[in-house]
């Protein structure tokens, strides 16, 4: 068995990390097809902004929605879910030291992903699905938008099995012996909870699909709701778990950050497994007929497990860095282990941003929209899309592009192109999202709603209108947008000359034999091969 | 390190003081802001709906109009304009009579119906449902929110004092 692989492997110069290049390759078909999504979700997401901005008004009524469902598709799932499965292939096999078992699976899987996302966005961009990303019966696409969403989510859920695959093949040929590394068992969280997600997804978009071709006479809009929220919501709690897996990774990666307690960072991601996914239910906190009971046991994460293991990780890994740190010799009165961080490495400072965008903006104000109370004042206004650009954009999105300085040298092998534009992007994007949001949330608390295209309601017929504070704030969140976004193409752009263009660093090939074969000898394996 | 193997025992190594201490503070802090939902709930006066019904678009339509029949008290003549032209609409203006607690709202792309005209002081229980797709209904300046779908009837009690 060994020696089939053996001469597929390189050995990472910079972590010793064995690296699978068939799975390598995978690794950059699925990185490189996310950023594309990422700059097509990009645009859309400046045109929108610039519409929303009443005194640029940019689109006609028909785009605007046509581009919202473009934006949300683009960025929520196709970015996303793309950069996801390359962290699985990624935590599975290179930070195992295994090979992926079976290669043309995963190109199979990325097929049937890629070709899903292709024939959703033809539909989206021809005019045939303007249903936003929720597309809430009775608003009716047409049925392939529904099948091309079916289709990535069957490709998605078999990566996730290949990915439980690998885990077990790594362990039975020997590649890997023991517990998972935490990085790996945060990827397993996240996978665990992506099947919840894509079957709930399936169990939404299947009947609707049929729906839509004319085999079902209705579907009901509150079962609607629970499935979709089930599928839309619970993905965002799959990028949590890999967003905080990616936070230890690049703690890791940039001070050689080791979790102060692999019990305490672990129990936390055990929390979101059990805790996290009944939040969904947040989206039904004022729909018609839930008991009290069932909204509160559900949206508070379930007496806010959920929200005890993002607290534990909020202390863990700023703890792992400091302690990093200070062995390093920074030991100088409280804080010199923060001042002297590798601010100027685009992996870290985009890290340390994301943790503080997340988990300040994010996090505290999703607990507090998902209070019953609070939740009427917010709910269907602009304070919710506030909220969640601060999560999936500002942590999710920009850890996302901070590990990717790092994917760049280290497995797509090219040195960086743009160094020092790289150094000041997390931050623009940081600074911009942040400003957006913020604009965003404001407009929203001052009752502006998050789904209208034209929120001074030109044609109503009375005229109710808004404080010129939240035109004022409108007006902040075109500015953030604009801001945000210009640190986006720069992101683009650098991954994209880096990857085709950038100068190539050799692979160190060293043949890899499984270190754990059954009898537990290295030399086994070297005789066997 | 995130990306090596732990040590083996690594489930047996005791939590450090800080941690602890981290950890009961936020267990506490969970509990806290657990109970105050229930809490608002039996105190509060700010209370998401808990009251729903199924009931058919017809069905509701066909009560709003009964209740639109019985409580109007004149029509409210307004210009709409639907692209380049104007329309003059009649939108009956209801104010429903002593002792009329329940009031209907209908809402459909792309109005609400009728115009409510309500006194201060008084309990209502506001039932509302939509003839198509879900809606988003908003009370301003309060930006008070609820969703509004086909072939449900949220009845939402609203004490105008």
């Amino acid at each position: 068995m060994a020696d089939t692989y053996s001469t597929q492997f390189r050995t990472c110069e910079t972590t010793g990390l064995k690296v699978h290049l068939p799975g390598e390759r995978l690794f950059y078909v699925h990185a490189v097809t996310a950023v594309v999504a990422l700059l097509t979700g990009g645009v859309m997401a400046l045109l929108i902004a610039l519409t929303r901005w009443p005194a640029v008004h940019l689109l006609p009524a028909d785009l605007f929605y046509r581009f919202i469902t473009a934006h949300g598709m683009n960025m929520l799932v196709f970015w996303i879910v793309f950069f996801e499965m390359a962290g699985l292939i990624f935590a599975s096999t290179a930070v195992l030291g295994s090979r992926l078992p079976a290669v043309w699976f995963g190109w199979l899987n990325y097929a049937l992903m890629l070709v899903g996302a292709l024939l959703t966005n033809y539909m989206i961009f021809t005019g045939q699905a303007d249903v936003m990303f929720t597309s809430y019966p009775p608003l009716k696409a047409n049925p392939n938008y529904y099948l091309g969403i079916i289709l990535f989510a069957v490709g998605a859920l078999l990566a996730c099995f290949h990915f439980m695959a690998t885990l077990v093949v790594a362990k039975k040929e020997g590649y890997h012996k023991g517990s998972y590394p935490l990085f790996t068992f945060g990827i397993l969280i996240a996978v665990i909870l992506a099947i919840f997600t894509l079957l709930a997804g399936a169990a939404t978009y299947i009947p609707t699909w049929l729906w839509a071709m004319g085999f079902i006479d209705s579907i009901d809009p509150s079962l609607y709701r629970l499935g979709f929220w089930g599928f839309g919501h619970s993905a965002q709690q799959i990028n949590l778990a890999a967003m905080v897996s990616i936070w230890y990774l690049i703690g890791t990666l940039s001070v050689g950050a080791v979790p102060i307690n692999e019990k305490f960072s672990r129990g936390a991601f055990l929390l979101y497994l059990f805790g996290i996914n009944v939040a969904s239910v947040h989206h039904l906190l004022v729909d018609p007929g839930l008991s009290a009971s069932f909204r509160i046991f559900n949206t508070s994460y379930v007496i806010y497990a959920a929200t005890i293991g993002s607290m534990i990780h909020a202390f863990s890994i700023p703890a792992a860095i400091e302690v990093a740190q200070r062995a390093k010799g920074y030991t100088n009165g409280l804080f010199e282990w923060l001042t002297k961080a590798p601010w100027s490495n685009p992996a870290f400072s985009g890290m340390a941003l994301s943790v503080v965008i997340f988990g300040f903006g994010g996090g505290v104000t999703g607990v507090t929209q998902g209070v019953e109370q609070i939740n009427i004042m917010s709910h269907n206004t602009l304070r919710i899309p506030g909220h969640f650009h601060v999560t999936v954009v500002g942590g999710t999105s920009l850890a996302f592009m901070a590990l990717t300085y790092y994917a760049l040298p280290l497995i797509m092998r090219r040195k960086i192109i743009g160094e020092t534009w790289a150094k000041y992007q997390p931050w623009m994007f940081g600074i911009g999202i942040s400003i957006f949001a913020t604009g965003m949330s404001f407009a929203g608390i001052l009752g502006v709603p998050r789904r209208h295209y034209d929120v001074t309601f030109s044609s109503a017929i009375f005229q109710v209108p808004f404080s010129a504070t939240a035109t004022t704030m409108l007006g902040l969140l075109g500015i953030g947008a604009i801001i945000a976004f210009t640190a986006l193409l720069i992101f683009c752009l650098i991954a994209a000359l880096t990857a085709f263009f950038g100068e190539r660093i050799e692979a160190k090939m060293e043949p890899h034999y499984p270190p754990y074969l059954k009898d537990g000898s290295v030399e086994a394996a070297a005789v066997a091969s | 390190m995130s990306v090596f193997i732990p040590e083996r025992n690594w489930w047996a190594q005791p939590l450090g003081k800080d941690e602890k201490l981290w950890l009961k503070v936020c267990v506490l802090t969970a509990i806290i802001l657990f109970l105050m939902m229930p809490l608002y709930n039996l105190t509060g006066h700010q209370n998401p709906s808990h009251e729903g019904y199924k009931v058919s678009p017809e069905r509701f339509n066909q009560l709003t109009e009964d209740f639109v029949a019985k409580n109007k008290v004149r029509d409210e003549v307004v210009k709409q304009r639907f692209g380049t032209t104007e329309v003059e609409m009649k939108i009956p203006v209801v104010h429903p009579g002593p002792g009329v607690k329940d009031i209907y709202l209908r809402a459909r792309a792309w109005e609400f119906y009728p115009i409510l005209e309500l006194e201060e002081g008084r309990e209502y229980r506001v039932h509302m449902s939509s003839m198509d797709y879900q809606h988003g209904f908003s009370l301003q300046p309060q930006n008070i929110n609820f969703q509004i779908l086909s072939g449900y009837d949220l009845g939402c009690h609203h004490d105008t004092s």
